[in-house]
């Protein structure tokens, strides 16, 4: 096989930060190639850097595609010569159609009039190759997460790809969405189309790639041959953390008190239409000391449950009893919520989580602002040593605490959610989906935290769309199915086959 | 990721643009002036007038900021301003009403003027732009009325001090107002100190970017520069009563941006509204405290406007909105929340006035000061977009 792309000597600099240092990549043509790293390692920069988000000249080092040196001025230039990434975040337009989110930019417009039925028609081919059935009319707003990533690819396969880069694509798909995707890269395989895929998955690394190429703070530590040798999910481990974890869950014994926190016949309907009945008589409860977790599939209503508890901050027409300690409590807004003890960690850090164009230490204190100051007055220092404190305990990726949150990598991102709502000091913590777009080493940390709070007999609710990590850090998974609980399941009995029997079963 | 602490001199200064080139270009602008109208502009007269004519302005740009910060605009300002003038003056010279009673019934008939626009855009959610755009309509109009197209004036003496009085010579015999001159050297002295507070603290954290040199040399000349100005002040006939009610909000503005908690949430607000709600802050009365304030603000800008021209007229307060916005965007704020500085809207606000008064005197015609004001908003929200393209 010959080299179809080459990236040499590659260094990339953000004022403070040197994100890549002098990188080397070798994709071999007509291969998966995975690229893998700890968060902040620099691997969307690099993929950025390759297909011309970051323009020549912002760089050092060279590129050669095909053979020939290239130097991107913009996305347009490595599109031309097919080179298409799909970002960690989903850049569709939200209210237009599927078809026009396919075509946009690209139209098929002779004379600038758009030819509506060969749009159409071209589209439905798309969709048909990455076996999405819906029909191109659709808005994808109406669609999940994981059509949203087909619609994405279709996307690029309209545009005569020959490099396909996907960023974390299945960061926030449902098991089978995501095997579905796999699958489908490794069709493009067959059909002669080279990929690079960025994730934190490292079983799927192991299922689809042919070679990994691994990142550590801004430089290449090793490229793998899956060919040549069978690589241990371990190995790749190794090579990402410089170091070996023998286990991916912290060591906890269990030490559960008394009920802290309960649900009783908790009823939501929708948000915007009120006729559907989105939460059914959801019965829950979580003792001091104890993880909880929500397993279920996307749209199996955890975050909306989790949202309409926390404040009513989703739904409409809320009803149901919620005890802390045993007596009522009232939740009806977000600071009572906060103030009875509640925290929610939300699974979309982007639009609900972080102040994007703030700094780290001010996203870290803003639910908490009032532990940071004296009448009214925040005490600066005070809140330096509360960030400086949480960035070293969760360890995010930074050259300082002042640096704007939309400068942090996706997984550094999540940390600093994280740490505003521990820093708000809660009794219940609600984790929607908390270790999205994290690397194995920083998840352990998480768990570790995570086995703390519940150490000081907080109670933990898990919501979780990965299995394994319910499996390995709750004492008791609910099993929630469009709406309702379809059962309970104690840490010891819990598997994946009965998670999954329990949902089908419903 | 390695980390690169130093900070280079250039590096600095070009993050930092942005900052330094306000008060750069609020230099150019007045010694271009100065050189043009051949000592007019900074004749302590003239410098007296400029505080005088832009003292409404200045405040009315502090509330402003806090407004377009939260992500809002308010229009109706202008209007407010005419309004509340009326309102005093009816109140004082039709119905005798004593000026101790006419200025806190005005100023809290302005925050129920903002409070009642804030109603709607904080729980409603109606547009900013379109509720303060009827309430620029109503109070015009109510203006109108109140005044029934006349001029009502003049005040009493008391109430025209608001705006014409200066701060007597407690120290000095008054030529020169040694007063002035000492508040002025405490003032930049005060600022150094503060400045040096905020710096060893930083260097306690290790966070110092701000290079030593750039450090003194901005220092020093706003202190050599408030100094200057107080000098000059002080051969003529002192402070304004204005400039102190100015320099006290500025300082207060500032305080509450830089250092509360209402600060800090009015800037999460903007940056990230759902972010904030969701952190549990009340973003609805964070709204409606905001324009509130503002209709306070604007209405002390009517009272202060008002007693400077010694009559209230139905046109009071013409386009006032319009300077006050430029004002706050030509000192940094971005027109879509969570960005600007108390400092920067002060700064523009002044390139606006030693604009305004230095045509004056040269003798421009108001049609091309008009074109001229609008390019140098278009040319301070082109550099800011220009800046913040390269940067990344
Ligand atoms: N625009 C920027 N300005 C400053 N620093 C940046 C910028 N973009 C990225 N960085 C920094 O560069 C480093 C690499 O970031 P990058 O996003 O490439 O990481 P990543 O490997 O994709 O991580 P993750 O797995 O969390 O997505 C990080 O330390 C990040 O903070
Ligand atoms: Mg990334």
């Amino acid at each position: 096989m010959d080299t179809i792309l080459e990236m040499r000597g590659i260094t990339k600099s953000f004022p403070g930060v040197k994100a890549l240092d002098d990188v080397n990549l070798r994709v071999r043509r007509g291969e998966i190639h995975a690229l893998v790293g700890e968060n902040g390692a620099g691997k969307s920069t690099l993929m950025k850097v390759l297909s011309g988000v970051y323009p020549h000249g912002s760089y050092e080092g060279e590129i050669l595609f095909n053979g020939a040196e290239q130097r991107f001025n913009g996305i347009a230039d490595s599109e031309r010569e097919g080179v298409i990434i799909i970002h960690q975040e989903l850049a569709l337009v939200p209210l237009l159609s599927i078809a026009e989110n396919i075509f946009l930019g690209n139209e098929i417009a002779p004379k600038g009039v758009v030819n509506w039925p060969e749009t159409f028609a071209r589209t439905e081919a798309l969709l048909k190759k990455v076996g999405l059935r819906e029909k191109p009319t659709t808005l994808v707003d109406a669609l999940g997460v994981g059509k949203q990533q087909l619609v994405e690819i279709a996307k690029a396969l309209s545009k005569e790809v020959k490099l396909l880069i996907l960023d974390e694509p299945t960061a926030s798909l449902q098991e089978n969405d995501s095997q579905a995707l796999l699958d489908l890269l490794m069709e493009f395989r067959e059909q002669g189309i080279t990929s690079i895929l960025i994730s934190h998955k490292l079983n799927e690394i192991s299922r689809v790639a042919d070679s990994i190429t691994v990142l550590r703070d801004g430089a290449t530590v090793s490229t793998l041959d899956c060919h040549a040798e069978t690589i241990s999910e371990d190995r790749i481990i190794l090579d990402m953390v410089g170091r070996d974890m023998a286990h991916r869950y912290p060591e906890r014994v269990p030490q559960i008190g008394e009920t802290l926190f309960e649900l009783e016949n908790w009823n939501v309907y929708h948000q915007d239409h009120a006729e559907r009945h989105l939460i059914r008589d959801v019965n829950l409860r979580v003792a001091r000391g104890e993880v909880v977790g929500i397993a279920g599939l996307m749209g199996s209503g955890r975050t909306e449950l989790a949202m309409s508890v926390f404040g009513r901050s989703y739904g409409q027409n809320i009803s149901g009893t919620a005890r802390l300690n045993g007596t009522e409590v009232d939740l009806s807004t977000i600071d009572r919520a906060v103030d009875a003890g509640l925290a929610y960690v939300t699974e979309d850090r982007k639009s609900l989580g972080l102040v994007l164009e703030e700094s780290i230490a001010r996203n870290i204190t803003l639910a908490n602002l009032p532990g940071v100051s004296a009448r009214g007055v925040i005490d600066d220092t005070a809140e330096r040593r509360v960030a400086e404190d949480y960035r070293q305990k969760i360890n995010i990726r930074t050259p300082n605490i002042f640096q704007q949150v939309v400068n942090l990598s996706g997984g550094n991102q999540q940390k600093v959610v994280l740490a505003k709502w521990l820093f708000a000091e809660p009794d219940v913590l609600i984790l929607d989906e908390p270790t999205r777009g994290i690397d194995v080493g920083a998840k352990y940390e998480i768990y570790s935290i995570i086995n703390q709070l519940a150490a000081e007999g907080k109670g933990v609710i898990m919501i979780s769309s990965e299995m394994p990590e319910l499996l390995g850090m709750c004492d008791r998974i609910y099993v929630m199915n469009e709406g309702a609980f379809a059962g309970e399941l104690a840490a010891s009995e819990a598997s994946q086959e009965k998670i999954m029997s329990m949902i089908v079963s419903a | 990721m390695s980390e690169q602490n130093e900070t280079s001199m250039g590096g600095f200064l070009k993050s930092h643009l942005r900052e330094y080139g306000m008060l750069v270009a609020l230099v150019v602008i007045m010694v271009f002036f100065q050189f043009m109208t051949e000592g007019t502009l900074m004749r302590p007269v003239n410098l007296t007038n400029l505080f005088l004519q832009n003292s409404y302005i200045i405040i009315m740009a502090l509330g402003m900021l806090l407004v377009i910060v939260a992500g809002h605009i308010d229009l109706s300002v202008g209007s407010v301003v005419g309004f509340i003038g009326a309102m005093a003056a009816v109140m004082m010279v039709n119905y005798d009403l004593p000026v101790w009673l006419t200025i806190p019934i005005c100023l809290v008939t302005g925050a129920i003027i903002g409070a009642a626009q804030g109603y709607w855009i904080a729980y409603w959610k109606i547009p900013s732009f379109i509720v303060t755009l009827a309430g620029m309509l109503v109070f015009k109009g109510l203006t109108l009325w109140l005044l029934a197209g006349q001029s009502v004036g003049p005040f009493p003496k008391s109430f025209q001090l608001l705006s014409t009085g200066f701060v007597p010579d407690i120290f000095g015999s008054g030529k020169p107002n040694l007063t002035a001159l000492l508040l002025g050297i405490v003032l930049a002295l005060a600022i150094v100190a503060l400045g040096l507070r905020e710096r060893a603290r930083q260097q306690k954290f290790g966070t110092v970017d701000e290079p030593g040199p750039v450090f003194w040399i901005k220092n020093g000349l706003v202190a050599a520069a408030i100094i200057y100005v107080s000098y000059l002040l002080s051969t003529y006939r002192g402070l304004p009563n204005v400039l102190i009610t100015m320099a006290v909000l500025t300082m207060v503005y500032t305080f509450i941006t830089n250092r509360t908690t209402v600060g800090r949430r009015i800037y999460a607000l903007g940056g990230n509204e759902k972010a904030a709600k969701l952190s549990g802050i009340n973003t609805e009365r964070l709204t409606f405290l905001t324009f509130a304030n503002m209709g306070m603000l604007a209405a002390l800008a009517g009272l202060i406007f008002a007693a400077r021209l010694n009559t209230a007229t139905p046109k009071a307060g013409l386009a006032f909105e319009l300077d006050v916005i430029a004002a706050v965007f030509i000192g940094g704020a971005s027109m879509s929340g969570g960005v600007g500085k108390i400092i920067g809207a002060v700064v523009g606000a002044f390139i606006m006035g030693v604009m305004n008064n230095g045509m004056s005197i040269l003798g421009v015609g108001i049609d091309w000061q008009q074109v001229i004001k609008g390019l140098v908003l278009l040319a301070a929200v082109i550099f800011d977009v220009y800046n913040k393209n390269k940067s990344s």
